[in-house]
């Protein structure tokens, strides 16, 4: 079982190495000519002025913390859906009551309007 | 040096130095990177562990989804232009010295009492981990209670995060 | 001429032994040989997927795609390739350039390293592992934390606004992926792909469960940035989005990094729902089942583009609240009325034809009853009443109220 990971190891060292071949053959091939106009920042053809601070939106947040709980969640739930097969009706009953508890957030979350994007 | 030890060999070296990396480094989002390193480089020691589950579990949640939530708390309240702090402050060499006493306390209990040497005894038969953990997740006398706590826990965790962060 | 890839496997493993190899070392060099024999042919078929598109693109947009370069344009895709190799890295000034370097490679191996796991053929896979359906998922957030990094590095204020609105659009669309990923877990009882495969012997999952269909369909074009949820190349708004910075090669490796995301979430729809590699005669020649493999995720792939080229973008809150008050909630009960059905009519032990029509049923139910109850709920958008007035007044009214 452990050859599997070996070829997913090999495969990851692969698939990042062919990229780095990709971006550093250019660099060889191509012009460096640079120039501060070039270097400039865009924004739409006029020159950029303040600090790049995106404002602030806590709305954000509050996604990646409810993708990370329900992220959790979906942890808690494979292994329940994978070994259905040898349990009888109530471990399904177990993990509905699992899923309703965690529905009944999202519903007061809805409820709250903290899902909207404002 | 077999396969399996070289492997082992690179994952403590790139988690020790990704570790080092993240408190030492001067800009934020340099560390939080360097800290997605270090915990792919536990995920390399759980697969060596046979214990894959929890391995693909590491890397969906915490590069996943922890490592969003951290680089959007960097991005959204750090001004990039701001003065950055030295990653070492003037404590160092007293902090050194105290790891470093605590690193020979641990070697010397890990080598001194005596079950870390027996390795624990092999279940038998094909393993089928993932189905044994959920079988034993639901079953009424093994982890039933502790699953449907843990739904309350994230419930918890769920409607305190919206309490905390979010405002009309 | 049937199992022709491991015919040609063994023969180059009997080849290095008999140059002395050791057997381990002769496995190394064949599963280097295999990933690198993989991640060619994902490039090679992005390379044919561009001219497609954009031939597509073309003749569905009511014009002729590309057709100067080569008979039907088919070389369009090499001329490209050429011009985006001699392009000149510009990197902004201030922009972080560790990060800003290597998000594109990360962008692109995180989509290569799905390859890892799918089963071409019968006895045709990369890497069997008994958690493949999470690591397709865990490998897949690499990419997210790639456009990030990709946004945040390019130190532009556009840039970084557009990577964190994609970024919480993706994040907000893995939950309905995964529940959906649930589906043909729990009807397999087993997180590995050949056995998904191999439980859809009799009945495709999409008969079985087509709801999970739909949704993993919808939410995977969400996750791949393709219309109508492309609020990443939004032109009109905000440039490029996180690749703005970006010119030449770097640039590329995003682009080629969405094509083929495109084939893989194809490939992915293939392997859950359609049966993966399997056909008629498919499990005694293994070459046809490589053959099935790849024409069905390009059918896939067409239906995407299909879809793509002819709806419009939806705004980011209202995709946000598809996301959130729909395709969630309607996942869970989904996967709640499967889990409940699958159990009961296993324990009733019907015949395969009426377990797979009952499925059916309950699952279109599902779909049916939470489209009527979302069409009848209220719009929140209150329209203002404007009190009418006059578009021009008469001065002597005008000046009677001065």
């Amino acid at each position: 079982m452990l050859s599997y990971w070996l070829y997913i190891g090999i495969f990851l060292a692969v698939a990042v190495a062919f990229p780095i071949i990709a971006v550093s053959l250019p660099a060889i091939i191509s012009p460096r000519k640079p120039s501060r106009r070039k270097q400039e920042v865009y924004e739409c053809g006029i020159e950029t002025e303040g600090d790049i601070r995106v404002q602030f939106k806590s709305q954000y947040y509050i996604y990646s913390l409810i993708f990370l709980v329900f992220d959790i969640e979906t942890v808690f739930l494979f292994p329940w859906a994978v070994s259905l097969g040898k349990l009888p009706l109530f471990a399904v009953v177990e993990g509905v009551i699992f899923i309703a508890i965690l529905f009944a957030g999202l519903i007061y979350a809805m409820q709250k309007g903290a899902l909207a994007w404002s | 040096m077999s396969l399996g030890m070289l492997i082992f060999l690179l994952m403590v070296v790139v988690t020790t130095v990704a570790a080092v990396a993240v408190v030492t480094s001067k800009k934020l989002v340099n560390a939080a990177m360097w800290l997605m390193v270090a915990l792919f480089g536990a995920a390399v020691a759980f697969v060596l562990l046979q214990a894959t589950y929890i391995a693909v579990i590491q890397i969906l949640v915490y590069i996943g989804a922890i490592a969003v939530l951290i680089v959007y708390t960097i991005m959204l309240t750090r001004d990039p232009d701001e003065a950055q702090e030295p990653g070492i402050n003037k404590q160092w060499p007293i902090a050194a010295v105290l790891s470093l006493v605590l690193f020979v306390g641990l070697a010397y209990f890990y080598y001194t009492l005596p079950q870390t040497d027996v390795l624990a005894p092999a279940l038998e038969g094909e393993l089928n981990a993932v189905s044994l953990l959920g079988q034993q997740l639901v079953s009424p006398n093994a982890y039933v209670l502790p699953f449907e706590l843990a739904s309350v826990l994230l419930l918890a965790a769920l409607i305190g995060s919206i309490v905390v962060a979010w405002r009309k | 001429m049937a199992d022709l890839i491991n015919v040609i496997r063994d023969w180059l493993y009997n080849l290095m032994i008999s140059w002395g190899a050791s057997q381990d070392l002769a496995g190394f060099v064949l599963q280097v040989l295999g990933s690198i024999l993989v991640v060619i042919l994902c490039f090679v078929i992005v390379i044919a997927l561009i001219w497609v598109e954009r031939k597509l693109a073309g003749r569905i947009q009511d014009r002729f795609g590309p057709n100067r370069a080569g008979p039907f344009g088919i070389f369009q895709s090499f001329a490209d390739i050429i011009k985006i190799f001699t392009k000149e890295y510009v990197t902004p000034t201030g922009a972080d350039k560790s990060l800003f370097n290597i998000a594109p490679v990360l962008a692109m191996a995180s989509v290569l390293a799905i390859w890892a796991v799918f089963p071409f053929a019968i006895n045709v896979i990369g890497a069997d592992v008994n958690v493949g359906v999470l690591y397709i998922v865990a490998i897949g957030s690499f990419g997210i934390l790639a456009i990030l990094m990709a946004g945040w590095s390019s130190n532009n204020r556009y840039a970084l606004l557009g990577a964190s609105r994609s970024v919480a659009m993706l994040i907000s669309y893995e939950i309905p992926m995964v529940i959906s990923l649930l589906i043909p877990v729990l009807l397999t009882k087993s997180m590995q792909l050949s056995a998904i495969i191999e439980a859809q012997r009799p009945w495709w999952f999409l008969i079985v469960a087509p709801t999970a269909a739909l949704f993993f369909l919808i939410s995977s074009m969400a996750e791949i940035g393709k219309a109508p949820f492309d609020l990443l190349e939004a032109e009109s708004e905000l440039v490029a989005g996180y690749h703005t910075e970006y010119s030449g090669m770097k640039f590329g490796m995003f682009y080629v990094a969405e094509f083929l995301h495109q084939y893989t979430v194809g490939a992915l729809i293939t392997i859950f729902f359609l049966g993966g590699w399997s056909g008629p005669m498919a499990a005694s020649w293994p070459i046809l089942g490589v053959v099935y493999f790849f024409t069905k995720t390009f059918l896939v792939y067409l239906v995407i583009s299909w879809i793509r080229l002819s709806l419009p973008r939806i705004r980011i809150d209202e995709m946000l609240d598809l996301n959130w008050k729909f395709m969630i909630p309607v996942s869970f009960l989904n996967l709640v009325v499967v889990a409940v059905a699958d159990r009961i009519l296993m324990d009733l032990n019907l015949a395969r034809w009426i377990y797979v029509g009952v499925m059916f049923a309950l699952s279109m139910g599902v779909l049916l009853i939470s489209l009527a109850i979302a069409g009848n709920s209220k719009p929140k958008v209150e329209r203002v009443q404007f009190p009418t007035r006059p578009v021009a007044v008469s001065p002597q009214s005008d000046q009677s109220k001065s």
